[in-house]
């Protein structure tokens, strides 16, 4: 059964449709894979049974000819998703025990497309993290190896780093992600798959546990960039239940992986290339433009000029919308409560048990540069450098149509490093938190491997709801890098 | 004429603004769907926006905009086409999200004016500073257990509308005028019932006090929702006393929240401004900006009914009505339709004088509203006009009017049954008129000296004498015509 955990969602969209197994085998194959893996701790809850429920309706539909567009394919929901009635923890302690009586709008539109959901996938507590080690469910391993250390555990990156390790371990075939600062594209570069995270307003943000209003957004995380863009098809669009969520007709982006990207021109940001830009990634890097300069796309080399100031500014604006956004978790109304003598001390003891450390240390910051006194120099500030960080990137899709840059500064790291000093482990969203300040599209592909063995990745950058172009110059590329390296015993 | 409190060290002045919250009238919450209707079990009109669950989002709700942005036109104030949400953070149990969805430094309407009726007919006009948009919170009870408080959600995400006024208040008085004005404003404009028991209508006022002439304001205090007009002026009184003897006793006034205590009749502290929160407030990122367009407002204005100023001053104008019977009468929108009703193609001055009379006092006395009167306006409209045929004297009119109250009866149908049509058969009244001549030749007699006086005296003996059936104006003439010749 094996072959069956190797395919594409394309792949096996096209043979669920010709008969060649059905949807229940196919969900079944990768329940087993799904507890073969369980030591990477990829979920937090597991739900075979409901998803072979979904999986023999699948194939009914299949039979009727009915089938949506991701018919039978198992994927996984990250647990920052609220699912009806199965756990949603958004990786915390204080929510321990939550089932939503509702279902998220993108997790309900890609049921309502036949995705079969194998369950809920960790990820960093509330989406902060780099790393997926800040889940009260504890980290989720990296399925990838270093060839020097093939023994030591490595990170899948975050937040959504189960949806990353479960994509690249053949658990799934498919899971979401949801993107802050590069939490879809940094855990894909690590893990040696494809995420892209979509203009923001493109998928609808209810029912998703919030983090940072501005910036969180869902995309999809697959092995191929074929399969984004099936899957973002079946996630995207409108929802008037979400007032950021923009009222556009979703293209069919499948069909713009036409391989034609002759006289596009590629922007290449000479802000990227930071003191501390590891010698391989660099060279990958190059080896990006190469491919794209053969395929007859143009490199120019532009200049964003804020993007020193993305990093510091992020890290105002995601904390100062988390404060608030993470006020409802009180002990009230849902999850976990901590008794108290008085109101004061019931919120105090239950947050204080509720909520891990980087969760409080980022509460703590929002809550620092929204107080009276202190707004004027931090959130106000911030809000004005995101503009002008927006305003680099108008400038230069005037003159390219895409731009290429790293995902992030190296190759995954082991489990434990970076965790003293949480200033280290935020500079991993150097290159992705830009196009997150400016809600531009942004797809990782891996692009080759370091001297170790590790994936690399290559970002994507688009224009404003250009999904298309990203998909289009992405597909070109995947030809090119040829990546078929995948972790050891998957 | 300027309100005055006299204290030991002078006389001293109050300096008073007062901010409205008024709630919307609206089927849906602010954000969210659920319903608002007041008096349901507690939190069967909750959606899990209000309650704040995990991944909600807020949707704004038109018919609010719509609302704020005709009560900002009623108000004359300048609307803003561009408004900001923003949120108010802080931690209490009925306010679900941890912070209430509000307009800061963007409201949707910016500063006009209301128009203050005073008593001796004059007027004076207050400022607006600025009305927004935001949601109520929930609603804490904690008296139905010793060591729990009991939360009801249904209030919680209301849309209410916070009305600012300028500092330009100067008396108790004057607050009450002002909150019955914009009361009557809102009712007109069907933005907001007005209903202070209920909540639909709250009160916070903004009191300092400073000596007569001094133009710098003073430190203000904050008394919260005060939930009655009277309330309102009891609780302005109390401070402002409080203040000046603060100050002539060489002390200094904190800023600080209170609280009006109604059976006390006095204000206590709530929290000091070092207690205060710190609302962190910011433009809530689950909301675009509110953009609405000059046409928008164009057609609500095009759609805005004759409001109590306009009315007033038609009233005045068309009926002749003095300032204050007409200020009385537009105060509530169904008493000057009464009124009009009434007036029509009658003598606009006799209707008046009913309707602020007789009828004012019928629903005093019955304790009817002007919506479900003792009496219709087409029946008033029908006694006045029999005392304009003839068939009722003024007097017997008020024994009519009295006998409509009590029965519900038209007045033609009353006149029939209890036989009170007035006399203007020239021989009855001459019988009834001789024979109180016959009966009082001394006071005849004072009459011819030259006591015409004494005229009144023979008119009121006459129409006694016909249980007051008889045409007084018939009386009067044949009296003159018989005893002074």
């Amino acid at each position: 059964m094996s072959t069956l955990t190797d395919l594409t969602l394309a792949e096996a969209r096209d043979k669920l449709a010709k008969g060649e197994f059905s949807a229940v085998e196919l969900t079944a194959a990768h329940i087993k894979a799904v507890e073969a893996k369980r030591g990477l701790n990829a979920f937090i809850v597991e739900t075979p049974e409901l998803a072979l429920a979904a999986a023999k309706e699948s194939d009914m539909r299949i039979k009727a000819g009915t089938a949506g567009a991701m018919e039978g394919l198992p994927i996984g929901i990250k647990d920052l998703f609220c699912t009806e009635g199965v756990q949603t923890t958004a990786a915390s302690h204080i929510l321990e025990g939550f089932k939503p009586p509702y279902e998220s709008t993108v997790s309900a539109k890609l049921k309502a497309a036949g995705a079969v959901s194998l369950g809920k996938l960790n990820l960093d507590e509330f989406a902060m993290g780099s790393s997926n080690q800040t889940s009260y469910f504890g980290a989720v391993e990296n399925p990838w190896k270093k060839n020097s250390d093939p023994k030591a555990k490595l990170v899948p990156g975050g937040s959504s780093g189960g949806s990353a390790a479960a994509v690249a371990a053949r658990m799934v075939m498919a899971a979401t992600g949801t993107d802050t600062g590069g939490s879809i594209r940094q855990p894909a570069a690590f893990c040696g798959i494809t995420g892209i995270k979509p203009t923001y307003g493109r998928c609808s943000r209810w029912g998703i546990v919030a983090f940072a209003s501005s910036l969180d957004q869902a995309g999809p995380m697959a092995r191929t960039v074929r399969d984004c863009a099936i899957m973002l098809g079946a996630m995207a669009g409108h929802d008037p239940k979400d007032s950021t969520s923009v009222n556009m007709a979703v293209p069919d982006f499948e069909r713009a992986l036409t391989g034609d990207i002759r006289g596009l021109k590629v922007g290449i940001p000479k802000e990227y290339r930071p003191d501390g830009l590891s010698e391989e990634v660099a060279k990958v890097w190059e080896q990006g433009i190469e491919w794209l300069k053969a395929a007859g796309a143009t490199p120019v080399e532009i200049s964003l000029p804020h993007t020193k100031y993305a990093l510091p500014t992020y890290y105002i604006i995601a904390p100062a919308e988390c404060s608030s956004n993470l006020a409802r978790y009180d002990g009230l109304r849902f999850g976990q409560r901590v008794p108290g003598k008085t109101l004061d001390e019931m919120y105090k003891n239950t947050r204080a048990a509720g909520f891990g450390a980087e969760v409080r240390r980022r509460i703590l910051i929002g809550t620092y540069v929204l107080s009276a006194g202190y707004y004027d120099a931090y959130y106000a500030k911030a809000q004005k450098v995101r503009r002008l960080i927006a305003q680099d990137f108008t400038e230069a899709f005037k003159s390219v149509d895409v731009i290429l840059t790293p995902t992030a500064p190296s190759a995954a790291f082991g489990m434990g490093e970076g965790t003293d000093d949480p200033v280290t482990m935020w500079l991993n969203d150097v290159f992705t938190i830009p196009t997150s300040m400016a809600g531009l599209p942004g797809l990782s592909l891996p692009a080759g491997l370091s001297a170790d063995g590790l994936p690399l990745g290559l970002q994507l950058i688009g224009r404003p709801f250009d999904e298309e172009t990203v998909f289009k110059v992405a597909g070109v590329m995947e030809s090119a890098a040829n990546f078929t390296a995948r972790p050891e015993g998957c | 004429m300027a309100y005055i409190i006299q204290g030991e060290t002078g006389d001293w002045e109050i300096v008073i603004g007062l901010e409205v919250h008024a709630q919307v009238i609206s089927k849906a919450k602010l954000f969210s769907g659920a319903a608002t209707e007041f008096g349901a079990e507690p939190n069967t009109q909750v959606s899990f926006v209000d309650a704040g669950f995990p991944g909600m989002l807020p949707v704004i709700n038109g018919i609010c905009v719509e609302h704020a942005v005709r009560t900002g036109l009623g108000l004359k104030a300048k609307i803003n086409l561009t408004s900001v949400f923003a949120r108010k953070n802080y931690f209490y149990a009925d306010l679900p999200q941890g912070y209430q969805i509000s307009q800061f430094d963007q409201p949707i309407v910016g500063e006009g004016e209301l128009i203050l009726d005073l008593p001796d007919g004059s007027t004076r006009t207050v400022g607006i500073e600025r009305l927004h948009l935001e949601q109520d919170a929930g609603k804490s009870i904690h008296d139905m257990h010793p060591a729990k408080s009991f939360i009801d959600l249904n209030r919680s995400g209301v849309a209410l509308m916070e009305i600012v006024s300028k500092p330009d208040l100067r008396s108790p008085e004057e607050a009450g005028q002002y909150l019955t004005k914009l009361r009557s404003i809102l009712r007109y404009l069907e933005t907001c019932d007005g209903n202070m028991q209920e909540g639909s209508m709250r009160c916070d006022a903004n009191v300092s006090v400073r000596p007569v002439g001094e133009t710098e304001l003073r430190t203000r205090c904050e008394i919260k929702n005060v939930n009655s007009i009277r309330f309102v002026q009891q609780a302005i009184e109390y401070e402002a006393r409080r203040h000046i003897d603060v100050y002539e006793a060489g002390g200094t006034i904190r800023q600080e929240t209170r609280l009006f205590d109604s059976v006390k009749g006095e204000t206590r502290s709530m929290r000091s401004k070092e207690q205060a929160h710190d609302y962190r407030y910011f433009p809530d990122p689950d909301l675009l900006p509110l953009v609405i367009e000059q046409g928008f407002v164009d057609t609500i204005k095009a759609g805005l009914p004759e409001l109590p100023d306009d009315k007033k001053a038609r009233f005045m104008a068309e009926y002749g009505l003095n300032a204050y019977d007409a200020g009385v009468l537009v105060a509530e929108k169904a008493s000057a339709e009464f009124f009009e009703t009434v007036a029509k193609g009658r003598d606009s001055k006799i209707a008046c004088n009913w309707v602020m009379g007789d009828f004012f006092a019928s629903l005093n006395a019955t304790g009817k509203t002007i919506d479900n009167p003792p009496v219709s306006a087409a029946d008033l409209g029908a006694l006045i006009d029999l005392i304009k045929d003839g068939t009722l004297s003024g007097r017997l009119a008020k024994d009519v009017f009295a006998l409509m109250v009590e029965t519900g009866k038209a007045p033609a149908l009353l006149v029939e049954e209890k036989g009170l049509r007035q006399v203007t058969d020239t021989g009855a009244i001459e019988a009834a008129v001789d024979a109180v001549i016959a009966a009082n030749p001394d006071k005849v007699a004072q009459v011819k000296e030259g006591k015409t006086t004494l005229l009144g005296w023979f008119t009121g003996q006459v129409m006694k004498a016909t249980q007051g059936k008889a045409n007084p104006a018939m009386v009067n003439e044949m009296l003159a015509k018989k005893i002074v010749g």
